[in-house]
């Protein structure tokens, strides 16, 4: 073999080693490395009790209820098969609202109430113009609304 | 098999090839930013949910792609001088990387700044985030590593080894919003299937991420020549080609 070659061997055999290590690593860390549990996950038990964590899901339809004399917010999140009911005491981002994807991050009670300390909203990858968003909501007939018109 | 790449490589003709494209490159560039902020930032309507604030995404997304890509053509030229001992790739790879720096900066900094009204942070420990981080960690050690030896051959060798290894970085970026939850949104457009974001606001985008590409060419190219032009300033073709222009 030439020494060309030994190196051409040398960088193949570096990638592979590294990114297999790598790859088992992040493997064995899947659960550490995710930035939030589900309500599902939640339910199953494997958010930790007792430490802080968060949890991320949609703000469920009507659930959102604020106190009168308070920045307390109570709502519940939902991954469509299970629901955890937050209750948050300050301010929330623009983007939050019923429907939208919520991380909160805090501790879950023993009666089932996750209190958060802080709430973050997530944006979905979609963008459209408002009229396409209001076609959308009416149910009118747009086959694809990210086709454009 | 492999003369061609020694060809293209020797430093003078690499010196008149790319001189020959620089310009092409500029122009494109002026052209396709000025297509894209246009289109971006007058035509483009705003978005149903985030107002006028998407329209950051018109130097975000494109940044971040640079990152990445750059990240690759540095590794890929880093190799080429490894197993190929080809100075001017040596010289490629190295103007790549504070370009790549600067595009991962930029991604990272314009995200914050739209982070914080849309997220409520300006940072989180996302999968997303932390490993673009460490992408700009990656081009910081390779420009430290290489500028650690007397020879810069030695150097350029030493760094190709590291460019090589922060490869595994790359796919980990562009799937750690799919492999883990994250607060990172999904790929709006590199992905199977449509892309989900209007056509008025996807083509300003595309034009913006073409003429970040575009500079990113003329720029390397002329980094390159330049230091091309310093490594080899004794040999009789640099007078030559300097007293020609």
């Amino acid at each position: 073999m030439t020494r060309r070659g030994r190196r051409m061997m040398l960088v193949a055999v570096l990638l592979l080693g590294v990114g297999s290590a790598v790859a088992l690593t992040l493997m064995a860390l899947k659960e550490n490395v995710s930035f939030f549990f589900s309500p599902t996950q939640v339910a199953n038990g494997e958010a930790p009790r007792g430490y802080p964590f968060r949890v991320g899901g949609l703000v469920a339809e009507g659930s959102v209820q604020r106190a009168s004399d308070s920045l307390n917010v109570r709502f519940v999140l939902t991954d469509g098969a299970h629901t955890v009911p937050v209750s948050y005491t300050g301010i929330l981002p623009d983007l939050f609202r019923e429907g939208q994807g919520i991380v909160a991050r805090g501790r879950l009670q023993e009666d089932g109430l996750f209190v958060a300390e802080e709430v973050l909203a997530k944006h979905d990858e979609n963008y459209m113009p408002p009229e396409v968003a209001d076609a959308l909501k009416k149910g009118a007939p747009l086959s694809n609304p990210h086709a454009g018109q | 098999m492999w003369t061609w790449l020694h060809k293209l490589g020797s430093p003078p003709r690499f010196y008149r090839w790319t001189g020959r494209l620089i310009p092409w490159f500029a122009g494109a560039t002026v052209l396709l930013m000025a297509a894209g902020l246009y289109g971006g930032l007058v035509l483009a309507p705003p978005d149903y949910q985030q107002g006028d604030s998407y329209r950051i995404i018109f130097i975000h997304v494109p940044a971040a792609w640079m990152s990445l890509f750059v990240y690759m053509v540095m590794a890929g030229a880093a190799t080429v001088g490894l197993v190929w001992r080809i100075k001017t790739a040596e010289i490629v790879a190295s103007s790549c990387a504070p370009l790549g720096a600067s595009f991962t900066f930029l991604a990272l900094v314009t995200g914050s700044l739209w982070g914080k009204p849309m997220w409520g942070t300006w940072w989180a420990w996302d999968p997303r985030l932390v490993s673009e981080l460490i992408l700009l960690f990656l081009y910081f050690g390779f420009m430290a590593l290489q500028g650690a030896f007397e020879d810069r051959r030695t150097g350029a060798r030493a760094a190709a080894v590291l460019a090589i290894v922060g490869v595994v970085n790359i796919p980990i970026i562009h799937y750690s919003v799919e492999w883990w939850n994250s607060l990172h949104q999904g790929p709006t457009v590199t992905k199977l299937g449509k892309p989900s974001i209007h056509l008025s606001m996807l083509i300003p985008l595309l034009l913006m991420a073409a003429a970040f590409k575009t500079y990113f060419l003329s720029v390397v190219l002329m980094r390159a020549r330049t230091e091309v032009l310093d490594r080899e300033r004794g040999n009789s073709w640099v007078r030559e080609a300097l007293e020609e222009s």
